[in-house]
């Protein structure tokens, strides 16, 4: 649906020239809640606006829905904008205009009749539950409604695409929450493509099936973010994720004097993560009723990726050597990944 | 006060008005659009044009410059041309309304820059043109500060239209320097002051009254 061929955006000036983003490759396909991660002045917000040609890439090609933008002129440029809406951090609603009429303002921009607006307007307003405040103004708003104008505003000309530069980072947790489950329901039900541009990784493993990690203009990772949460390769992504994966081991594991190779009659301490269907699975007890082992639990975590349960157990095995061995041996054996922490005696 | 001298003092507040709302209206009818392209092509916003913003703020500027009184004495050959005398109540609307023109572009300017570059973006997003984000977003959302602006213009035009009364423009300024200062008749000078502090009230409460009601960003 979106892709973005050798794309580059730079800023010249006599101070120096800035490389807002270096040479970009990104596809995102057709139905997908795609995210795009990274720090503030990462690059994000100049990669979501060379989608839309907010700003204009110094090099490379851009495609929307099979259409190369970057080679369009203004007109033509403005017509396709049409079919990507956008919304913004700030809401960006017109203050002169109510609820109805922000709602109806890109259809006005088409020249379309005030009977087809209506009808186009009021079942929006049904979509964003805001049928009671069509006569509001934003200032007599709520964050979160205000959000919710700009999401029926961007729907409004049924676009293809749904550009989301920082949607929810003004918000309170809570409306946050809400706002991404209107997201969901209307990417499911539209079909439509969302690009979600944030530093919440909590949005992302809300929401998201893809992402890529941008730093200093460059994408250095990207694939599906189970994926990515579970397994980030990159330095940075591993420093982003940990927020929401409890990737560090909490003080009490840490603080503890553990040993790298086994001590006699004593405890293993180990960590299982476990992802999707395997975290059902009671492959703990199984694990004790097979081997004369106890476990204590020390602690865990279990961290929801979009609807793929992620949990994280940190375990100590109590046993003969034998014992220890052979269950280490079974867990390596199942669906998990387990790492051995060390030894405790 | 003599029937003859409450006529006079009538006629002059009517000549006043008249000069006054005269030149606003034209004074805006050029003014407005000199505002809008002058923020319009400045550098980062919709339609960037250094040559054109330039050539256009160095006229605004030079005319802004020009004390009235100077302004209004060098364009007489212009007001003969235009009114087809130099003297009298209509005569003196050229110099006003060039005088206040660059005045308005400026106001307007500034009136516009105060929208927040996030709602021009997100218009241009949606497919506008620029026309349609002149018209349609970058007027509407100001126009309750342009209102303030203009109401600023008018108090200052009914000053000028005091010394407009100079060159034979009528008015009250006209009224108060000729019977009140000329001939030292006090009451006069101190009613036509008096009435014209009240204009500038009226005026003033008028226009707040109006942005108040328009202004759709504190409700």
């Amino acid at each position: 649906m979106i892709e973005l061929q050798n794309v580059e955006k730079s800023y010249y000036s006599k101070a120096g020239d800035i490389h807002a983003l270096k040479t970009t490759n990104l596809t995102i396909k057709a139905g997908e809640i795609f995210g795009i991660i990274g720090l503030s002045g990462a690059g994000k917000s100049t990669l979501v606006r060379c989608i839309n040609m907010l700003e204009r890439p110094t090099a490379g090609k851009v495609f929307v829905d099979g259409a190369e933008l970057t080679a369009m002129n203004d007109a033509e440029l403005r017509k396709t904008r049409q079919s990507i809406g956008m919304i913004f951090q700030h809401f960006n609603l017109l203050a002169s205009r109510t609820v109805y009429d922000n709602i109806a303002f890109p259809l006005e921009i088409q020249g379309l009749s005030k009977a087809e607006i209506a009808k186009r307007v009021q079942p929006l307003l049904k979509l964003v539950q805001l049928e009671t405040r069509a006569n509001y103004y934003p200032s007599q708003l709520s964050g979160g409604q205000k959000q919710r104008v700009g999401i029926a505003r961007a729907l409004a000309s049924n676009p293809k695409v749904l550009l989301c530069d920082e949607a929810t980072s003004a918000l309170d947790p809570q409306t946050t929450k809400s706002i991404l489950s209107l997201l969901k329901d209307i990417n499911k039900k539209m079909q439509l493509t969302i690009v979600m541009i944030t530093h919440q990784m909590e949005v992302v493993t809300e929401i998201c099936d893809r992402v890529a990690v941008i730093e200093n203009g460059t994408i250095i990772e990207q694939g599906s973010m189970v994926d990515v949460f579970t397994n980030p390769q990159h330095e940075t992504t591993k420093e982003f994720t940990k927020s929401v994966m409890n990737a560090e081991l909490p003080e009490m594991i840490r603080s503890m004097d553990l040993k790298a190779t086994y001590v006699p009659n004593g405890k293993l301490v180990a960590r299982i993560s476990f992802l999707g269907q395997s975290a059902g699975q009671p492959v703990v007890s199984s694990m004790v009723k097979k081997f004369d082992v106890d476990v204590s639990i020390l602690c865990g975590n279990i961290a929801q990726l979009k609807n793929v349960p992620f949990g994280t157990l940190v375990i100590e095995i109590t046993g003969s050597k034998d014992g220890i061995t052979q269950a280490l041996d079974y867990l390596h054996a199942q669906n998990l990944k387990t790492e051995v922490i060390g030894y405790e005696s | 006060m003599s029937p003859e001298m409450l006529a006079l003092l009538i006629k002059s507040f009517w000549e006043t008005c008249y000069m006054v709302l005269a030149s606003t209206v034209l004074a805006t009818l050029v003014g407005a659009p000199l505002g809008v392209i002058l923020t319009v092509t400045r550098k980062d916003h919709i339609l960037p044009n250094a040559g054109i913003n330039n050539v256009l703020g160095a006229i605004v500027n030079a005319l802004r410059s020009t004390p009235f009184i100077i302004l209004m004495v060098a364009i007489i050959p212009l007001t003969r041309i235009i009114v087809g005398s130099s003297i009298g109540t209509t005569a003196a609307i050229v110099p006003l309304t060039i005088s206040a023109a660059p005045f308005i572009a400026r106001i307007i300017e500034s009136s516009l820059l105060e929208i927040d570059p996030g709602v021009i973006e997100a218009a241009q997003a949606m497919g506008a043109s620029p026309m349609q984000i002149i018209t349609k977003v970058l007027l509407p959302e100001a126009l309750h500060s342009i209102v303030l602006g203009i109401t600023l213009a008018i108090i200052s035009l009914i000053g000028y239209s005091a010394m407009a009364g100079a060159l034979g423009g009528g008015g009250l300024g006209d009224l108060a320097i000729r019977y009140g200062y000329q001939r030292f008749q006090l009451d006069i000078m101190l009613i036509t002051v008096v009435i014209l502090i009240v204009m500038v009230q009226v005026m003033q409460s008028f226009g707040n009254l109006l942005s108040k009601k328009l202004n759709k960003n504190k409700l």
